[in-house]
């Protein structure tokens, strides 16, 4: 069979989702009209220093825009114009806090920190002396073991609550669900509050890390418990049927089939919540408090953690001190983004992505 | 799971309770093991509820004796004051004051955040091109694991001596209202300044919420607004932002419960006075959590009651708007 002889000619397809060259011209000239108008606006008026400037950019912009759509003509309204430089404008405005506190908490953090931060503790150096001598390894420690401790007891909690939601989904999956939410919503404050009213006055008599533990663990259950019944919810059903058939029970369905298929994604829960409250102050300063060395002793003692030592460094309020608390400030930061992180690469895209 | 096969689903779909038979009802019955679990894992999560429970108890038995004490007044008086130690004062305690301005804060940063929160949401999910919307998403996340001590800190030493220009800026031009007069020329730690650190710090969770119901805008509408014409503007205006508006309302209030809870934030950049105080460039506020914070490392025996008092408050307070939020926002949740 011979093909029909037909002249092909190759035919580009059009992108119309590309910008043209005509586009970027007038954006170009938008742009270079708008920075004339910003420049005036920046010189005229009260305006000072970068964020000035930025914020009569933006007026300009809009200026600018609605100008050009009325002169032009070209179909579009002024709201058409103006609506996604404004949403843009507020995406941009909102980077602005965020990259100045990493920013600063970078560039002045850095200046504290040698070998002997991260060694040292505070036992016979006050927060006043330069930054040469002592360090945070007492509170880097106390940290991990308030939240170590917090873990073991909020994360299988956490599961059990996603479990019962997600598998056994009983007459009370709704209400657990309700209760997590209105738990999420107990203010720090008053999660060491109570922690202090019970364990601390009825029971230790005396500030110790195992009641921070406590406190830690209440702010975090609520994390774990819904990133948990996510992840679950992920899991096929056509996995727990086939067990069904193959004459499993419902405790040995979840235990040896479901759990192991999300394992990650439960470890994921698991750091999510312990980045949830590694940063915590608030309950801690009314449970576990700050202590100036190492120490293991988590019923009789207090013990420091990052974020009290922050908190004590500031509160002392000199310039060592404070320069003490950004380079703690930086640690703690770096710790806690470094598992939020971990827990993303892990989650992948069942938790990260839509 | 199980408890779906004793439906009659099945005979429905085939249409046989029409021909007058009816299936026979499975009944599932559990072993033992299944039985001991599933008990098991109903008392484990039951343990949210004991907690709860226990709060509100535990701090309402140490406060019973401050609301006995003081009856109403500690509600609607503002004065805070310890008894003197020759007990020629007697001590007296009410939170006016505080809660007044726990809510003036939030409601600054609440109104402050909520325009970002709508602007960034639509941006990251009509606006920004397609390549840097994983990477802008993922940078959010990470924001909102930023402790609320570094935002105090930071909010301390570099906002609050841009914000002090804002503010008198602010007067200047308005001072003739009276949200922006200020008694004193003093703009330092105000509930405005404290207001728009807490915008930024419940941002992330506002723009969570709104991102999630914009996402679920029915995609045939948006499509039917550009056929008839519309711009992505227009699109927005009519299908996206009414579609979220309830979530946006959920999101709003899940906002407002984080910022009535906000302590060591508020603590640092708010001067503590225990006046009620309207004047949100004034160097004069407060709120309830940051009043647990600073007074009770000296607080003796009956002072330690009026906080727990103070705590119940501060609990109840936030269970209720969180209660408000989470049920505005499963409601306005398409099912999935």
């Amino acid at each position: 069979m011979n093909a029909i002889a037909t002249e092909v000619t190759p035919v580009t397809p059009r992108k119309p989702w590309k910008n043209t060259r005509a586009t970027l011209k007038t954006a170009t000239i938008n742009g270079f009209f708008s920075a004339v108008l910003a420049t005036a606006l920046y010189t005229f008026t009260g305006l000072d220093g970068i964020l000035g400037w930025y914020v009569s950019f933006i007026i300009s912009v809009m200026v600018v825009m609605a100008i050009v759509s009325k002169v032009t003509g070209n179909g579009k309204s002024i709201a058409d114009q103006v609506a996604p430089v404004v949403i843009s404008a507020g995406f941009a405005t909102v980077m602005i806090p965020w990259i100045s506190l990493i920013g600063t908490v970078v560039q002045r953090g850095v200046k504290g920190i040698y070998t002997g931060f991260f060694t040292h503790d505070m036992l016979v150096n006050s927060m006043d002396e330069p930054l040469n001598v002592g360090g945070i390894s007492h509170a880097i420690i106390g940290t991990l073991i308030i939240v170590g401790i917090a873990t073991i007891i909020a994360a299988p909690l956490g599961i059990i609550a996603a479990l019962y939601i997600v598998e056994i989904n009983g007459k009370a999956a709704r209400f657990v669900r309700f209760l997590t939410q209105a738990m999420s919503g107990v203010p720090s404050i008053v999660a060491g509050l109570f922690i202090y009213s019970t364990v601390i006055i009825t029971v230790t008599h005396k500030n110790n890390a195992f009641a921070g533990s406590l406190a830690l663990a209440i702010l975090m259950l609520p994390t774990v418990a819904r990133t948990s019944e996510e992840v679950l919810k992920v899991v096929p059903r056509e996995i727990r049927d086939a067990s069904y058939a193959l004459g499993a029970t419902q405790v040995r369905t979840t235990l040896r089939v479901v759990l192991p298929t999300v394992r990650s994604g439960l470890i994921t829960a698991t750091i999510l919540g312990v980045a949830r409250v590694a940063g915590e102050t608030a309950p801690l300063l009314l449970t576990s408090q700050y202590f100036v060395r190492f120490t293991t002793n988590m019923f009789n003692s207090t013990m420091a953690s990052l974020p009290t030592y922050v908190f004590g460094a500031l509160r002392t309020g000199t310039e060592n001190s404070l320069a003490r608390a950004w380079s703690a400030s930086l640690v703690l930061i770096a710790i806690v983004v470094f598992l939020s992180v971990i827990a993303r690469l892990l989650g992948g895209r069942s938790t990260g992505r839509k | 799971m199980l408890d779906s096969w004793t439906s009659d689903a099945p005979a429905k779909l085939f249409g046989v309770s029409d021909i007058g038979v009816t299936p026979r009802q499975l009944k599932v019955s559990r072993g033992t093991s299944d039985k001991v679990f599933r008990g098991f894992i109903l008392a484990g999560a039951l343990f949210s509820l004991i907690v709860l429970a226990l709060i509100s108890g535990f701090l309402m038995y140490r406060g019973f004796g401050i609301f006995k004490d003081f009856g109403f007044s500690f509600f609607t008086s503002s004065k805070w004051e310890a008894a003197a130690d020759d007990g020629s004062a007697p001590a007296h305690f009410g939170v006016a004051a505080m809660l007044v301005g726990s809510f003036v804060v939030s409601v600054i940063a609440v109104a402050i955040a909520v325009p970002f929160a709508m602007a960034v949401s639509l941006f990251l999910e009509y606006y920004a091109p397609y390549s840097l919307r994983y990477v802008l998403t993922t940078i959010l996340d990470l924001v909102a694991s930023i402790p609320s001590v570094i935002w105090g800190i930071w909010g301390y030493t570099i906002l609050m001596p841009h914000a002090v220009g804002w503010s008198k800026t602010l007067n200047h031009w308005l001072g003739w209202f009276p949200l922006f007069d200020v008694p004193a020329p003093i703009f330092e730690r105000s509930p405005f300044i404290a207001g728009m650190l807490l915008a930024m710090m419940i941002l992330p969770i506002v723009t969570s919420v709104a991102r999630e119901v914009y996402s679920q805008a029915p995609r045939d509408q948006i499509d039917a607004a550009y056929g008839l014409g519309s711009s992505k503007w227009g699109a927005m205006r009519t299908v996206v932002l009414p579609f979220g508006k309830s979530g946006l309302i959920g999101g709003t209030m899940l906002g407002l419960g984080r910022a009535l809870g906000e302590t060591v934030a508020v603590y640092l950049v708010l001067n503590l006075v225990f006046k009620v105080n309207f004047h949100i460039l004034a160097s004069v506020g407060g709120n309830v959590a940051s009043l647990i914070a600073s007074r009770f490392g000296e607080a003796s025996p009956y002072e330690l009651k009026a906080l727990m008092a103070a705590g119940l408050v501060l609990f109840f307070m936030t269970l209720i708007v969180n209660f408000i939020a989470t049920t505005i926002v499963n409601r306005s949740k398409v099912p999935s």
